[in-house]
């Protein structure tokens, strides 16, 4: 099975001023291609963190990341944006689209610097659009649009380069029930046509859509647990525990 | 390239986002521009002015006059001043120096011009028929002095227009006589209207040439002769003055300044005082191109300082244009920006600021000698008092825009778009995209 990327001991540590904050402490683990994790534990556990390293945010301290097969520790900050335009989706927990573009202009951002937009790239912009169902608001504002809409331009957004995964840390937390079910009914989606999809999440009820589910507690792995029925049909099933790291 | 025009549609979308800050910030380019444009124009034309008063005094010539020495050099105590060129310099100049062509003297004293009813104060001119040519005197009626009215003294006179026309409203004067103090002469021309000069320096004052009456030198001589006798607080004063005037034409530019040092020496070794000055107008057109440089130079640090001004505005704009949009550079960064795509956005920002006012700066700058012309007739006609105290050259001068300002406030613009916006857009550039994207 490929592997979409592949954490070997992973640690980041922050130093401040004296202080070293273990933000993580060797953290190995798989995401196949394909595969919907979910990330979870206690607040400043270190889910952002490792998200940020898998979304080639920010260089890890020691141990080793790859995506795909380029060791990616040690890249280049310039690597490193080429990447992210080019082979990484991003979906925040506040949206954050660009407030003076349109939502298509926002959907082709990526794009933008990758340096390419061909007629065909703007004919997927739309229908990236189409897909989330925003094809009427091509040309409205983030201002103009509810914050279910925002989150649905921002998936359009990180599908746009067809990423190794998308990556969402928190993408329901600033979302009511309703629109974060529709928002996890589009993952499910998303996934079940073979997209990769690694996520961030405090509610248990989101983390049981997915594949897998990682908790993290002080910056190392606590438990993986496989969901043997992902998906809306089983959200309330029990999660069986399959692996436990110290 | 490409994708220079997308940032710059970019850059161009995210300033109209706030079109009056963005507005204010180019005023400053802008002003600074037009001021560099304004203020070359306006340093030119009055260069240009001086310079060319300086040649109408012929660049060949060197011009001696006499003046009135300070009051601490004279030692006479007799009631009788003797001063000033003498017929002998005359005499002594114009033989021994080799290099000069021809030498035109004049005496010039203030007499009243009567006929009839009518009378002028005015310029008593006794000179050579070669007065005519220097001075480019044409003649409206009439003929100028002639050889033969000098060989023979006669009582002949010319008139300049404004003589001829307060004398003789409504007659032609040629033929008729006038009557100068006790005597009497024949007109025999009448000269066209002549602007007057400014003065320029040295002993040349500004002349006026609309109240004149020339005679021929030697009438002078015969009939008032060298002393004027002036009544002054009940007693008599008495002056000896022979010449007013010797003006020396050069064979050659070359020869111009070693000629001036030749008479220059001469004269010093004849005269005790002071009462005579030297004017050597091709060293006023040396000293007229360094004042103009100068000038220039000085016109340009103003209009510089105004830049720079402007470009601290855009500078100051662009680091609050930064903090504001830390979250979005954060956004950028995390799908795919590269230091170098923010720092480009950010410099396209500021450079389209400071260029499109740097060209609105330039179509106001090509307004300058309309202005100017207006401001001049808005200031004689509600401010004449004004209007009256401006020297000669400012009243005359017009603007003159430098062809080379264009281009050079130009790129000055564009320069300060780069060298104000760099740092604003490295700071932008070196932020990190995490820390960005936490920014509220
Ligand atoms: N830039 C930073 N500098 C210093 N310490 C940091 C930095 N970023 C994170 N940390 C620390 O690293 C640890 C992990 O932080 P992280 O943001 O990954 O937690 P989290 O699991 O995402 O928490 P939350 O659920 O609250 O978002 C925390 O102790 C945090 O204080
Ligand atoms: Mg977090």
């Amino acid at each position: 099975m490929k592997l979409a990327a592949s954490v070997q001991n992973l640690v980041k540590e922050y130093h401040l001023g004296g202080e070293v904050v273990h933000a993580l402490r060797g953290v190995s683990f798989d995401v196949p291609e394909g595969d919907y994790v979910a990330i979870m534990g206690a607040s400043g556990s270190g889910k952002s963190t490792l998200l940020n390293l898998l979304g080639c945010l920010d260089h890890p301290t020691s141990g080793s990341l790859f995506l795909g097969d380029e060791n990616i520790a040690h890249a280049s900050d310039d690597r490193l944006a080429e990447l992210r335009a080019g082979r990484i989706g991003f979906v925040f927990q506040s949206f954050n689209l660009i407030p003076q573009l349109t939502v298509l202009e926002n959907i082709e951002v990526p794009l933008y610097y990758q340096g390419r937009l061909s007629r065909r790239d703007r004919e997927r912009c739309r229908e990236l659009a189409a897909m989330v169902g925003l094809a009427e608001r091509l040309n409205h504002r983030p201002t103009q649009l509810s914050g279910g809409q925002q989150q649905r331009v921002a998936i359009a957004r990180s599908l746009v380069n067809d990423p190794f995964f998308i990556l969402a840390d928190e993408p329901t937390g600033n979302l009511d029930s309703a629109t974060t079910e529709e928002i996890l009914a589009l993952f499910d989606q998303l996934n079940a046509s073979g997209k990769t999809i690694v996520l961030v999440t405090h509610e248990l009820d989101v983390g049981k859509r997915a594949r897998r589910i990682i908790r993290l507690r002080d910056g190392r792995i606590e438990a993986v647990i496989a969901n043997a029925t992902p998906g809306k049909a089983t959200a309330d099933a029990a999660a069986v525990p399959i692996a436990s790291q110290s | 390239m490409l994708i220079w025009i997308r940032t710059f549609r970019l850059g161009t979308k995210s300033l109209m986002l706030h079109p009056l800050r963005s507005l204010l910030t180019v005023l400053g380019i802008f002003i600074g521009v037009a001021s560099v444009i304004w203020l070359l124009a306006i340093g030119e034309g009055i260069s240009r002015k001086a310079q060319e008063q300086i040649e109408s005094l012929g660049a060949t010539n060197i011009i001696v006059r006499t003046i009135k020495p300070p009051s601490d050099q004279i030692t006479t105590t007799s009631l009788l001043l003797q001063y000033g060129i003498t017929r002998a310099d005359y005499e002594r100049l114009s033989q021994t120096i080799p290099t000069i062509t021809r030498a035109i003297r004049i005496r010039e004293l203030r007499q009243r011009f009567t006929r009839g009813g009518y009378e002028v104060d005015g310029r008593l001119v006794a000179c050579t028929p070669e007065y005519k040519d220097m001075l480019r005197l044409e003649l409206d009626r009439g003929r100028f002095i002639q050889d033969v009215d000098l060989e023979q003294a006669k009582n002949y006179c010319v008139l300049s227009a404004g003589v001829a026309e307060k004398l003789f409203p409504y007659e032609d004067p040629v033929h008729k006589i006038i009557r100068v103090e006790e005597s009497f002469y024949e007109v025999v021309g009448v000269c066209k209207p002549k602007m007057p000069s400014a003065g320029i320096g040295g002993s040349m004052a500004a002349q006026d040439f609309s109240n004149d009456v020339y005679i021929p030198i030697t009438t002078l001589w015969w009939r008032i002769g060298d002393v004027v006798i002036s009544r002054r607080a009940g007693s008599l004063e008495g002056e000896e003055v022979q010449l007013s005037q010797i003006t020396f034409q050069v064979d050659n530019v070359k020869n111009v300044i070693p000629t001036a040092e030749i008479i220059k020496s001469l004269l010093a070794k004849y005269h005790r005082m002071e009462d005579y000055g030297v004017t050597v107008p091709l060293e006023l057109l040396e000293q007229a191109r360094i004042t103009r440089m100068m000038f220039m130079i000085f016109m340009g640090l103003i209009a510089a300082i105004s830049l720079v001004v402007g470009g601290i505005g855009i500078m100051n704009i662009m680091l609050a244009t930064v903090t504001e949009r830390t979250r979005e550079i954060g956004i950028r960064r995390a799908l795919g920006a590269k230091r170098r795509d923010i720092i480009r956005q950010f410099l396209v920002e500021t450079i389209v600021l400071s260029t499109v006012g740097g060209l609105t700066g330039i179509l106001v700058g090509f307004t300058c000698p309309l202005f100017t012309s207006l401001l001049k007739s808005g200031v004689e006609t509600f401010l004449p008092g004004v209007y009256g105290a401006l020297p000669d050259i400012v009243k005359t001068m017009r603007p003159v825009i430098v062809p080379a300002s264009l281009p050079l406030a130009f790129g000055i613009s564009v320069a300060i778009g780069v060298i104000f916006g760099l740092y604003p857009a490295r700071r932008a550039a070196n932020m990190d995209p995490i820390e960005a994207l936490r920014h509220e």
